[in-house]
């Protein structure tokens, strides 16, 4: 057992939070966010030629032959920052699902995963599917060689700035079969995509994205046809140990600048931080972070294992980090008085990112459920 | 004791209804999830009450209170809630005017409660100091008599909707030679159109302008704005907290909240069978179901000690604590409940010319939002934390 980071990925943490502290800081991302563009490609062409963007990669793949624990390093770096660039849907969901694809796939699209010059988006969740991967209204139809896709995908994270989506489409079968999916490549401005994009509350930008009879060719096709689910459900457990290791970072800075300000905010004659009710608060903050970074350890170390044991870590992990994401972010703001619901502290900034991860990519209900649904609930024989 | 209304409790209620559905203006209905409500929007009902003579009920009939019992107040307030009625703020009619037909003299009476009765005229509350929050009395605002005029100057701040306030009523330090920080406090109404007085939006972190800086510089206003007397403005303050306190339970209104909880829960999906039919999601409805009858039987009780003629104790920090938990959790609980709708932001960025309002389902509409604005309600009022204290030394005497 090992829980140190190789010499690589500190270089990567030391470099990115060098990078985030002069160029990230709060104020900075205030304009960023608040800016028409809501966020700045040259941050993203730093962040390449810092190599964030190829060090999940193997080096076959022209990547630094990292892995998913490079990403969670750089994760959570983005998460003490809050930064607004689509790391998550460009390189580990548009990346996760190129590296599975074929030789001719990632030529075209993974080196410019890894340059920048591609940016990705993943068009997944639909207005009436919830959580559910597999429950799609959106369709791809054979025809000829390829397909023509309609459909509507809801909130899609970072696709104003995206030139392609990877997009989950049914081929085959009934809504919400587990078969008959399959997953596309489509380039945005292909024919017939069109978007509505608007903020998010979490000061990042998405679409809804709509599809009218959207022509590709077989080539678009990532992994099997009719079969896209496993592939679509290992992506998205990589993006879930991301988006963890996100959190965790975003719970550090917020317990970190609760404590601070109880030391310096005075009430009463003596510093907040002396109430013992709300020291209790702060040291119940501070373990809901520990386990947090416990299970986002767990749930990345587990993703190499097998289905069921990848599934129910990090469905474990979303669950954990949910329910702390929710007590950290209240916390913070109640312990900041009326400071924490300014938008003018930072500290409210970190309260909304941890609120809306709870809601990505499956809220704590939905991995409950799969959780449960992934564990052998037979009685012990005694009770038989 | 029973619980049953009588046939004239029928009656009114019935009338109440009535009135309700005929005079409730159009152009309000459906604003409730807005929180960036224009001056007009806000009174709208208010001054339609004012006109029929119940904007007030819970005043003394003899300044245009409606006499009714707490039975008759709780069907009204059960009943502008059906329709999400926009009801008058808090800060004029049962804020300030208590302390006003309380302590007031007879002048004052006649002059400000009229307008707080109409809606003719905005209160504001300036208490809250960036030195002075829960510690309240630690304020530092001054107001120095020169001849017939306070001198006030200082610094307020989280001033609600200040902005659109025409007066005013603020805690000053009138004898800074005071042996407790309690003592030597006064309770002056100010208009707010007077010189010297500059009032900044502070944005929050819903997107809203609700709450204001409020700076006061060599703001002279008359001896006769004092209330009650000098240097006793922290019992008049209290008194008022109190008050506040009571009204912040809002148990018809989040009864209401968990109905049209319900109503998005059938509406939203899980692998394509309604939400509300989930197990997981129905059994937390029923849970903050539950905690509200709770809620809602504490607040009648109290409100019967009331009506035997006990003023609102430190009980009602009870309602604060569990009123504003229940009111936050509900907002959680929709925020969940509209899925991956909770991220498209309502207000949107100034100056991009875009929002995203009216993505998704209309209920989903602020939904997240809301739920940011709701933590203020643990913090605001005397925090949480305050209330526990405040029963735990005056219940529990430790
Ligand atoms: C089953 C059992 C096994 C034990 N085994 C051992 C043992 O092997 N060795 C040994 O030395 N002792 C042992 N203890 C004793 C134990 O350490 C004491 O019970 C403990 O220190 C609490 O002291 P007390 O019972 O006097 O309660 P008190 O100290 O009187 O505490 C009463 C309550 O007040 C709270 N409290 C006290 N001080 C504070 C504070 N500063 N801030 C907030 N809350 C506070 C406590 O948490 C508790 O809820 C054992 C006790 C039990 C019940
Ligand atoms: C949206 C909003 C609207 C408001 N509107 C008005 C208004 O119209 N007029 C007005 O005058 N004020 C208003 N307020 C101010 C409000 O009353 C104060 O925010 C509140 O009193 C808390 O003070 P504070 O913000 O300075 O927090 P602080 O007092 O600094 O408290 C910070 C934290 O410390 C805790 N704490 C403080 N003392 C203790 C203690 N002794 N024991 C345990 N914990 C403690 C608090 O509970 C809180 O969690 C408003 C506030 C908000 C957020």
């Amino acid at each position: 057992m090992d829980f140190n980071f190789t010499e690589e990925q500190n270089m990567i943490r030391d470099s990115l939070s060098r990078l985030i502290r002069e160029q990230y800081d709060f104020d900075t991302r205030r304009k960023v966010v608040e800016s028409e563009a809501g966020w700045r490609p040259e941050m993203w062409a730093q962040f390449a030629e810092l190599g964030l963007l190829m060090a999940p990669f193997s080096e076959e793949d022209g990547g630094l032959g990292g892995g998913p624990i490079d990403a969670m390093v750089v994760m959570e770096e983005f998460g003490k920052g809050l930064v607004v660039e689509p790391y998550v849907p460009s390189v580990v969901c548009g990346g996760g699902f190129l590296k599975r694809g074929t030789d001719a796939q990632k030529e075209e699209y993974l080196s410019g995963i890894m340059s920048g010059e591609n940016v990705f988006a993943f068009a997944y969740a639909e207005p009436r599917g919830r959580y559910n991967l597999a429950d799609l209204e959106t369709t791809a139809k054979k025809d000829g060689a390829g397909y023509v896709l309609n459909g509507h995908k809801a909130v899609v994270i970072g696709a104003p700035w995206a030139t392609h989506f990877v997009v989950t489409a049914r081929t085959s079968g009934d809504r919400r079969d587990s078969k008959g999916v399959s997953v596309f490549v489509v380039a945005k401005d292909a024919q017939g995509v069109s978007t509505r994009d608007y903020p998010t509350v979490d000061g990042r930008r998405a679409s809804e994205v709509y599809f009218e009879n959207v022509s590709v060719g077989a080539e678009a096709v990532i992994g099997e046809v009719d079969n896209g689910l496993p592939l679509i459900e290992t992506v998205t457990d990589e993006a879930i140990a991301a988006i963890c290791a996100e959190a965790c970072g975003a719970m550090k800075v917020a317990h970190a600048m609760t404590v601070e300000y109880s030391r310096q905010r005075k009430q009463f004659g003596v510093p907040i931080g002396k109430f013992q009710v709300l020291q209790h608060r702060m040291v119940d903050m501070f373990m809901e972070h520990e386990q947090s970074i416990s299970m986002t350890y767990m749930a990345t170390l587990k993703l190499d294992e097998d289905e069921v044991t990848r599934k129910k870590a990090a469905s474990a992990a979303k669950v954990r980090i949910g329910q702390a994401g929710r007590f950290i972010g209240q916390e913070a703001v109640q312990i900041h008085g009326g400071m924490g619901m300014t938008d003018e502290l930072a500290v409210g900034h970190y309260f909304k990112r941890l609120t809306m991860i709870d809601s990505e990519f499956g809220n704590i209900d939905h991995h409950l459920k799969r959780y449960t649904g992934l564990t052998e609930m037979d009685l012990p024989a005694a009770a038989e | 004791m029973n619980l049953d209304f009588s046939p004239e409790e029928i009656a009114f209620r019935n009338e109440v209804r009535e009135f309700i559905r005929e005079n409730y203006p159009k152009e309000l209905e459906g604003i409730g999830s807005r929180e960036d409500l224009t001056r007009e929007e806000f009174l709208a009902w208010h001054k339609v009450l004012g006109k029929k003579g119940w904007s007030t009920p819970a005043w003394p009939e003899k300044y245009g209170g409606t006499g009714w019992t707490s039975t008759q107040r709780y069907i009204w307030s059960e009943e502008n809630a059906r329709v999400d009625a926009l009801m008058p703020l808090p800060f004029g009619v049962s804020m300030v005017a208590p302390v006003i037909y309380t302590f007031g003299n007879e002048e004052q009476k006649a002059r400000h409660l009229p307008g707080i009765r109409s809606g003719e005229v905005w209160w504001c509350q300036g208490y809250s100091e960036p030195g002075a929050g829960s510690d309240l009395a630690s304020l530092k605002t001054t107001a120095v008599r020169d001849g017939d005029h306070y001198v006030l100057n200082g610094q307020k701040t989280w001033t609600t909707l200040a902005q659109h306030a025409d007066w005013g009523f603020f805690l000053c330090r009138t004898d800074p030679t005071a042996k407790k920080p309690q003592e030597g406090i006064s309770f002056i109404l100010v208009d707010m159109n007077t010189p010297g007085i500059e009032v900044k939006p502070i944005k929050l972190i819903d997107g809203t302008h609700e709450v204001n800086e409020t700076w006061l510089t060599d703001v002279r206003v008359p001896v006769e704005n004092l209330v009650g007397t000098e240097n006793e403005g922290w019992t008049y303050a209290k008194f008022l907290l109190a008050h506040e306190r009571s009204g912040i339970a809002g148990v018809a209104r989040s009864k209401r909240g968990v109905e049209r909880l319900r109503n998005i829960a059938s509406e939203e999906l899980v692998d394509g069978k309604p939400l509300l039919q989930s197990q997981d999601f129905a059994r937390k409805i029923s849970q903050l179901e539950i905690d509200l009858t709770a809620l809602e039987f504490t607040e009648l009780r109290t409100l019967a000690s009331e009506a035997a003629g006990k003023g609102p104790g430190p009980e009602s920090s009870i309602l604060k604590v569990k009123g504003t938990e229940i009111q936050q959790r509900l907002t959680e609980l929709t925020l969940e409940a509209v899925g991956n709708y909770g991220a498209p932001y309502g207000y949107g960025m100034e100056g991009t010319g875009n929002d995203g309002f009216g993505v998704g389902p209309d209920h989903a509409n602020f939904a997240a939002e809301t739920y940011f604005n709701m933590r203020k309600t643990s913090i605001y009022g005397g925090s949480n934390e305050i209330q526990r204290n405040i029963i735990s030394k005056m219940i529990l005497g430790l």
